[in-house]
C-alpha cells in the first residue's frame, strides 16, 4: 500500500513539474497566474461544499478578507511575510466564528445559503463606502470604491526590496497551489476527512456515532476559509490592488459555477472548472460581441439541467462505461442528483 | 412636531417598499418552496419595461400598473416552463439554476440596453410638511403595496383559485387526485410571483438610477425579508418588514444610510440564527 | 444481582398540550434485553428519543451507568459507548459498507484497531460479500444490517434498537435475531417493536407502554396472558 502511495505521489509531483514548466510555453504568466488562484478558491469551496455538504455561498468574503487583510497589513508592515499568513489567519477565524455561529444554531442548506450570500453583501457595501479618510487601519486607508492600491507586495521573506513578481509569482502560486492540493487530499484521507464526507451523507448517523458535527463543520469551513484567503492574498499580489468588487454578487457565483462545472464530490474538479472557466472568461472579455455573464449565467442553468454532477464525474463515467465493458459492469443504482440534495 | 411626521412616513414608506421588493419572492417561495435567485433581475426588467413603455408614449400608469407586470410575468412564465419546472422539490438546485438565470438576464439586458443607468422623473411632486420636503411618490408607493398585500389576502382568502393553490401548496398529491393539476397551478403562481416582481421593479424605478446590475441591490434585501418572515406568506411579509424597515430607518437616521442597509443585513443574520425558520414560524403560526 | 446501567425517573415529554411520555420511571440492568411494546401512540419512541437525546425531556432525568445524561446530545450520549438503531435505517448511502463500519469503530478505537473491529464486525454481521458495495445500493434488509453492524463495531455496553425487524423478510429477521442474542453477551439491549412474532423470538422481559406511561413489565409469556394488555393492545389484533 505504502509503495504504491509513494509512487503515486512521485508521479503527481513529475506531472504537477512538467505542467508548471510547460504551461509559461503557450501562454503568458501574467494570464496564467490568476487561473491558478482561481483553481485554489475554487477548490477551497469544493472542500467544503462537495466534501463537507456545506452550501456556501459567500466563498468570496473569506478571498476578499484575505486579499483586504494581507494589503493592509502589507502597509502596516512593509515586508510580506507577515501579512500572507495574517492574510490566511484572519479568514480562517472569521469562518470560524460565522461558521460555530451557523452550525451550532442547526441552521438547515438554504439558511447557510442565505447568511453567507448576505455576510459577503454587508462586506460589498461596507467596503464600498468607506472612501473617507475616517477609514483608516494603521497606516492604510480603505479607499471605498477605488480599493486599495500601492502596497508592498510579495518578497522573498526577510528581503523586502526582493520582489517576487510576473514569472517568480506565477511559480510560487503554482507550488502553493500544489502545496494546498496535496493537504486537502491528505486531509480527505484522514480520519477528519471520512467523517467530514459521512457528515455530507447523513449528520444524524454520524451524531449518533458519537461524534461532534458542530465542532468538525466548523473546523472543515474554517480550512475553507483558509484556503479561500490564501488565494486572496495571491491575487492581490497578482493585481497590485484590492477592490470591493471581490466581494462581489459575480465575483461568489462564479466560484460556485466553476465547482458545479468541474464537479461537486470530486479533487481536481473544482480547480479545472476555475482555470477553465476563468480563461474563457478571459477569452470572452477580448470580444464585445457577446456579454460574458450571458456565457457564464447559461452555462450554470444548463449544468445544473442536464449535468448536474458536473464534468470530471461526467468524463469518468464515460471512461468506465468505454473500459468497462470488457469487465463486468454492475448495473448502477446510485440515487439521483448530487450528494448535495434539498435542504 | 413636523420633523416626527416625516420620520413616521418614512419609516411606513422603508416598510412597504421592503414589503413590495419581496412580495414576488415571498409568494414563490410561500406556495411553491422555490427560491427565485433571479428576483432582483425580474424587478429591473420590470423597471426597464415601464421606462421603455414611457419613452413610446404610454401613460406613466399604466407603463407602470399593466405593462411592467404583464412583460415580467411572461418571462416567468417562460422560465418556469424551461427551467423551473424540472427542478421542484431540488430546492438548492432551482436556487443555482435561478442564480444563473440571473446573470443571463444581466447579460441580456447589458447587450440591449447597454451598461448605463438610465430612469423616469417621479409623476407625483414633493409635498412640503412645515420646513421639510417629502417626496410625494412615497405616498404612491405606500398605497400600492397596501392595495397589493389586499389584493394577496383576498386572492388566497376568498377565490376558487386562492383554495386550490393553497391546497395543492400543502398536498400536491390530494390535489391532483381531486383532478387539479398541480403542475398548472404552479405555473400560475410563477407566473404571479413574476408579475409582481415586474410591478415592485416599475414602482420603484422613477426613484433609482436603473441599470442592468440594479437586481443586486434588491435580492438580498428581499431574500432576507422573506426568510425571515416564514412560512406564513402576508403576516411574514409585514412582520419582517417591519422590523427590517425600522432597524434600516433607525440606523439611517443615526448615522448614515450605508449603515443603515449594513444594520439591516447585520439584523438579518442575528434574526435568521435566533429563529431558524422565520418569524411566522414562532409567533404566527397557521396564518396566511 | 447486575448493577443498574440505564434508569429514568418522572421522565416526562409533553407536545403542546399531549403528553407523549407521562413520568416514566424505569430501570435496565447490565446485559439485560428487554422489549418495549405497545400500541401506537403510547409513547415508547417518544421515550426512545429521549433517552437518545434526539428529543429533549420536558422534565425527569435520564441516567446511564449512574451519570445523569438528561440534556445531553446525542453524540456526548453515544460517545458514552450507547450503540442507536433509529426506527427508519439511517446509514451512510454515499460510502461503502466498510466505511460505515470503520468510521463507527473509529470514534472509539485508533484507525489501526478500528481496521481490525471493523472487519471482525463485518464477518459477525455476514458483511463480506458486499463490503466493498455503496450503502445506497443494497437492498432494504442489508441496510438495517449494515446499521447494526455500525452500532456494533463501538463495542457499546448499552444499545438502543427501534424497530429493527420492521420490514424484513423472515430469513432477514432470524439472522438479526441472532445478531441481537450475541450482542447482549456484552452489552444492555433495549428494543422498541410492534412485531409480536420478532419478540415472542428474542425477549425474556417486556415492558408495556400505554397511554405514555409503563402498564405493565414482566416476562414476555406473563405479559401476553395478562388481561389488561390483552384489552389495551393485543385484543385489537386477536
Amino acid at each position: 500500500m505504502r509503495e504504491i502511495t509513494l509512487q503515486r505521489f512521485t508521479l503527481s509531483i513529475i506531472i504537477a513539474a512538467a505542467l508548471m514548466l510547460f504551461l509559461p510555453v503557450i501562454m503568458n504568466t501574467f494570464v496564467l497566474t490568476p487561473l491558478l488562484i482561481y483553481g485554489m478558491l475554487g477548490m477551497s469551496l469544493g472542500l467544503i461544499w462537495g466534501f463537507g455538504g456545506i452550501l456556501c455561498f459567500g466563498q468570496a468574503a473569506f478571498f476578499g478578507l484575505g486579499a483586504y487583510a494581507y494589503a493592509i497589513s502589507a502597509i502596516n508592515i512593509g515586508e510580506s511575510t507577515i501579512p500572507m499568513l495574517i492574510a490566511v489567519m484572519v479568514p480562517a477565524i472569521f469562518a470560524a466564528v460565522l461558521g460555530a455561529m451557523m452550525f451550532y444554531g442547526r441552521l438547515g442548506d438554504v439558511y447557510l445559503g442565505v447568511i453567507t450570500l448576505v455576510v459577503t453583501l454587508i462586506f460589498f457595501k461596507f467596503m464600498n463606502s468607506t472612501a473617507g479618510p475616517d477609514y483608516v487601519i494603521g497606516t492604510a486607508r480603505l479607499g471605498g470604491f477605488n480599493g486599495i492600491p500601492g502596497f508592498q507586495t510579495l518578497n522573498i521573506p526577510g528581503l523586502p526590496d526582493d520582489y517576487i513578481y510576473g514569472d517568480s509569482l506565477y511559480y510560487v502560486t503554482f507550488v502553493l497551489l500544489v502545496v494546498a492540493y496535496w493537504l486537502v487530499n491528505w486531509l480527505l484521507q484522514s480520519p477528519f476527512g471520512r467523517v467530514a464526507v459521512a457528515i455530507r451523507e447523513n449528520e444524524q448517523r454520524v451524531s449518533l456515532m458519537g461524534y461532534d458535527i458542530r465542532a468538525r463543520k466548523t473546523i472543515l469551513f474554517a480550512i475553507g476559509g483558509a484556503i479561500a484567503g490564501l488565494a486572496g492574498a495571491l491575487f492581490a499580489n497578482w493585481a497590485e490592488i484590492v477592490t470591493p468588487g471581490l466581494f462581489s454578487l459575480s465575483q461568489t457565483a462564479e466560484i460556485i459555477i466553476w465547482c458545479i462545472v468541474g464537479g461537486l464530490g470530486t479533487r481536481l474538479g473544482p480547480i479545472l472548472g476555475a482555470a477553465g472557466l476563468a480563461y474563457l472568461k478571459f477569452l470572452l472579455g477580448q470580444q464585445a460581441f457577446i456579454d460574458n455573464t450571458i456565457i457564464m449565467g447559461l452555462i450554470l442553468v444548463l449544468f445544473v439541467l442536464f449535468l448536474p454532477k458536473g464534468l470530471i464525474p461526467a468524463i469518468e463515467s464515460v471512461w468506465k462505461l468505454s473500459v468497462g465493458k470488457r469487465r463486468r459492469c454492475h448495473p448502477s443504482r446510485r440515487r439521483k442528483g448530487r450528494a448535495i440534495t434539498n435542504g | 412636531m413636523d420633523l416626527a411626521a416625516v420620520i413616521v412616513v418614512e419609516t411606513v414608506y422603508v416598510i412597504a417598499s421592503l414589503v413590495l421588493i419581496s412580495a414576488g419572492l415571498a409568494i414563490v417561495f410561500g406556495m411553491m418552496k422555490v427560491i427565485n435567485l433571479a428576483h432582483g433581475e425580474f424587478m429591473m426588467m420590470g423597471g426597464y419595461a415601464a421606462i421603455t413603455a414611457v419613452n413610446l408614449g404610454i401613460n406613466i400608469y399604466v407603463a407602470i400598473l399593466v405593462i411592467a407586470p404583464l412583460v415580467v410575468g411572461v418571462i416567468g412564465l417562460i422560465v418556469e416552463r424551461l427551467v423551473i419546472r424540472h427542478l421542484y422539490g431540488r430546492l438548492v438546485d432551482t436556487m443555482l439554476a435561478t442564480w444563473g438565470l440571473s446573470l443571463f438576464f444581466v447579460g441580456i439586458v447589458t447587450m440591449i440596453f447597454g451598461n448605463t443607468t438610465t430612469g423616469i422623473s417621479t409623476p407625483i411632486a414633493g409635498i412640503t410638511v412645515g420646513n421639510y420636503q417629502i417626496n410625494g411618490y412615497n405616498f404612491f408607493i405606500i398605497v400600492v403595496t397596501i392595495l397589493l398585500v389586499l389584493a394577496i389576502y383576498l386572492v388566497l382568502k376568498s377565490t376558487r383559485l386562492g383554495l386550490i393553490a393553497r391546497g395543492t401548496m400543502q398536498r400536491s398529491d390530494m390535489a391532483s387526485a381531486l383532478g387539479y393539476s398541480p403542475d398548472r397551478i404552479y405555473m400560475a403562481t410563477f407566473f404571479v410571483g413574476s408579475a409582481v416582481s415586474g410591478l415592485a421593479g416599475a414602482v420603484l424605478a422613477p426613484l433609482v438610477g436603473l441599470g442592468p446590475s440594479s437586481g443586486g441591490a434588491y435580492i438580498a434585501k428581499a431574500f432576507i425579508t422573506v426568510i425571515a418572515g416564514g412560512p406564513s406568506v402576508i403576516a411574514g411579509l409585514i412582520s419582517s418588514g417591519t422590523v427590517f424597515g425600522i432597524v434600516n430607518q433607525f440606523f439611517t437616521f443615526a448615522m448614515s444610510p450605508v449603515i443603515g442597509e449594513v444594520a439591516l443585513l447585520v439584523c438579518a443574520v442575528i434574526l435568521l440564527r435566533l429563529l431558524p425558520q422565520g418569524i411566522t414560524a414562532r409567533f404566527f403560526k397557521g396564518k396566511m | 444481582m447486575a448493577e443498574t446501567v440505564l434508569e429514568t425517573s418522572g421522565l416526562t415529554m409533553t407536545f403542546g398540550g399531549v403528553t407523549a411520555c407521562d413520568a416514566v420511571d424505569f430501570k435496565l440492568k447490565a446485559r439485560e434485553l428487554r422489549c418495549l411494546i405497545g400500541p401506537n401512540g403510547a409513547g415508547k419512541s417518544t421515550f426512545f428519543k429521549c433517552l437518545t437525546g434526539l428529543l429533549k425531556p420536558t422534565s425527569g432525568a435520564v441516567f446511564m451507568q449512574g451519570e445523569e445524561t438528561t440534556n445531553w446530545h446525542t453524540h456526548e450520549i453515544s460517545s458514552l459507548g450507547v450503540g442507536i438503531k433509529t426506527q427508519v435505517a439511517s446509514v451512510l448511502d454515499g460510502v461503502t459498507v466498510h466505511e460505515n463500519i470503520w468510521l463507527a469503530a473509529r470514534r472509539f478505537f485508533s484507525s489501526s484497531i478500528a481496521e481490525t473491529k471493523a472487519k471482525e464486525t463485518i464477518e459477525r454481521l455476514y458483511l463480506g460479500d458486499i463490503a466493498k458495495s455503496n450503502v445506497g445500493q443494497l437492498a432494504h434488509g442489508e441496510r438495517q444490517r449494515v446499521e447494526l453492524g455500525i452500532v456494533a463495531a463501538g463495542d457499546p455496553w448499552l444499545v438502543l434498537l427501534d424497530e429493527p425487524a420492521a420490514g424484513m423478510t423472515s430469513e432477514d429477521v432470524d439472522r438479526m435475531t441472532e445478531i441481537i442474542r450475541e450482542m447482549t453477551t456484552t452489552a444492555a439491549v433495549i428494543i422498541v417493536e410492534h412485531d409480536m412474532q420478532f419478540i415472542r423470538s428474542i425477549a425474556t422481559d417486556v415492558t408495556v407502554f400505554h397511554q405514555g406511561g409503563i402498564l405493565l413489565e414482566g416476562n414476555v409469556e406473563q405479559v401476553m396472558s395478562d388481561e389488561t394488555v390483552r384489552n389495551v393492545y393485543l385484543g385489537k389484533k386477536a
